[in-house]
């Protein structure tokens, strides 16, 4: 058995607000994620979750308990973890390349390097057409795929998704969701997703974790056994509407 | 010709704007009840304007042409001395005379000078000390009462003392330009470093980026529109800043020019230089906006 990659460990968030005092955004979160899993975060909005993605992101130090990647406390944002935030994120003065580009521009990689890795990365998202695009004239979809292709440039071992499709509409979303399907079944990764939407959950996760309303704790834990690779038909198998309902109960 | 398409750009941009983005003026009302959201996003583009309304690239000159007519009428029908209203051929006749005397031009080169001198001193440090103050509250908070309280003061009043202490040559002008727009641009520089989307910000810290990369990739391109702003309204008081500065104690520049011309009861030559600071503003500006344009491309429609 693997060591897990990810140990969050009685991890508790408390906020100073000046005129309300102290709230208390995330009461308890403990729990592991093994390598190479795909692992959704699912909860009543207000519930922490992005605040919990935040402090594996290294973005905000909990005021309690710790986190553990690969053996050794986290402390900042780290080189192997990899961030994509609600929207899509992108400079508007840059390209569709030079946005990809832009994590590897700051780790110093030499330019010619960056822009062919980049390129190539596009063309992973299938934006191989757009790379000189900017922002504002691409789609809501496609601008999010040029995050997902910047988050997955540096070669991350472990992917923080904060409602990447959350902004996105019913079509887009269930599209995307398939491609991040693919891109995880491809390349082996580490995500870890946070969602509101039951059925994205099931139909890419090997587990979902459930989360209760404010202050925030870990509540639950739902082991997604729909055998992979994992189509459209995997949507009206009884197995993933016993799974709903499983979900749907546990969330109340 | 280029010159007056660029500054028709610029003047009709505010209200061609309105045109197009009001549907009940763009069309019809049908129109506007079924597909209002196809004339709404369009944004203006001189080109398609130029395109749409050929005549609108004369009326820059057109209607300059009419104030210049309207201002020798006023003067015919007035019949005013020259020493109060000269018309505008009176004064051409006075240009002409200064201009190849080089008179004129040695005067503007040297309040050419001293704007460009008072803009790179007053930009620098607003912008440095702009980028301190977004970046630290408690910077903040220790220097910006006396700053506010320093805005107080008027340049004119403080334009006096610069010159007892730094002499009447052009570096107290320097001075006096860079303090007239440093304000303004500083406040724009705070504005534009705070307004740096909160998200991208994250983005820097969770790709780990030191400050410098913090500073050139983000901070500085997102503040860069807001920047451009405090850059415009800086040209233009900076021309001010250096006329304040010569008025109070000069041997040289356009300021100087009008003071002397004031004492001779030379009204015309009044004129001239007021026109040549006019001119001299108007070509900061459509530098800046021009530049502008080029480096913040990205904000513009593609044509």
């Amino acid at each position: 058995m693997s060591q897990p990659i990810l140990v969050v460990d009685h991890v508790q968030m408390l906020f100073f607000d000046l005129a309300e005092g102290p709230f208390e955004a995330l009461e308890d979160a403990t729990f592991e994620v093994m390598p190479n899993e795909f692992v959704c975060l699912i909860g009543p909005s207000g519930c922490g979750k992005s605040t919990l993605l935040r402090i594996l992101g290294g973005l905000l130090q909990p005021t309690g308990g710790r986190v553990w990647f690969n053996g050794a406390p986290l402390e900042g944002p780290q080189e192997h973890i990899g961030f994509v935030f609600q929207h899509a994120n992108l400079m508007p003065w840059r390209t569709a390349l030079a946005n990809v580009m832009l994590p590897l521009e700051i780790q110093g990689v030499p330019r010619a390097e960056a822009e062919r890795r980049a390129d190539e990365m596009l063309h992973l998202v299938g934006l191989g057409a757009y790379t000189e695009m900017l922002p504002r004239d691409l789609s809501g979809g496609m601008r999010q795929r040029v995050a997902l292709a910047r988050a997955l440039i540096y070669d991350p071992d472990v992917l923080l998704l904060d409602e990447p499709f959350g902004a996105l509409d019913a079509l887009t979303r269930e599209r995307m969701s398939w491609e991040l399907l693919n891109l995880w079944q491809a390349r082996q990764k580490t995500v870890l997703m946070v969602t509101h939407d039951i059925q994205e959950a099931i139909l890419l996760s090997d587990r979902v974790l459930t989360m209760s309303r404010r202050p925030g704790r870990v509540e639950h834990e739902v082991v997604i056994d729909l055998p992979r690779p994992r189509t459209v038909d995997s949507l009206y198998t009884t197995r993933f509407i016993e799974l709903t309902h499983t979900l749907r109960d546990s969330l109340r | 010709m280029l010159f007056w398409q660029q500054l028709g750009g610029l003047f009709f941009m505010q209200t061609t704007e309105c045109i197009e983005q009001h549907p009940s003026i763009a069309a019809g009302r049908e129109v506007e009840q079924l597909a209002p959201q196809r004339l709404a996003p369009q944004r203006f583009s001189f080109g398609r304007l130029v395109r749409r309304l050929p005549w609108q690239r004369l009326l820059v000159p057109l209607v300059l042409l009419g104030a210049l007519l309207l201002w020798e009428l006023v003067v015919y029908v007035g019949n005013y001395p020259a020493f109060f209203l000269p018309g505008p051929r009176r004064v051409a006749q006075r240009f002409l005379v200064v201009l190849r005397s080089g008179a004129l031009l040695s005067h503007a080169l040297v309040t050419v000078s001293e704007v460009l001198g008072g803009l790179v001193l007053g930009l620098s440090v607003a912008f440095v000390l702009g980028y301190l103050l977004a970046k630290s509250r408690t910077l903040e908070r220790i220097l910006s009462p006396y700053i506010v309280a320093s805005q107080a003061v008027p340049i004119v009043a403080l334009a006096p003392l610069l010159v007892v202490w730094f002499g009447a040559g052009m570096f107290s002008k320097v001075l006096v330009c860079a303090l007239t727009l440093f304000f303004p641009v500083l406040i724009n520089t705070i504005v534009g470093i705070r307004s740096v989307d909160a998200e991208l910000k994250e983005l820097m810290v969770s790709l780990r980026a030191s400050r410098w990369q913090a500073f050139r990739y983000l901070e500085l391109p997102a503040a860069l529109p807001v920047l451009f702003g405090g850059l415009k309204v800086g040209v233009t008081l900076s021309v001010i800043g250096a006329v304040v500065g010569e008025f109070v104690g000069a041997d040289r520049g356009l300021g100087f020019l009008v003071n002397l011309a004031r004492g001779l009861f030379d009204t015309p030559l009044m004129f001239v230089a007021l026109f040549t600071l006019m001119a001299i503003a108007l070509t900061l500006y459509l530098l800046v906006s021009g530049l502008e344009r080029w480096v913040l491309h990205w904000r513009w429609p593609q044509e």
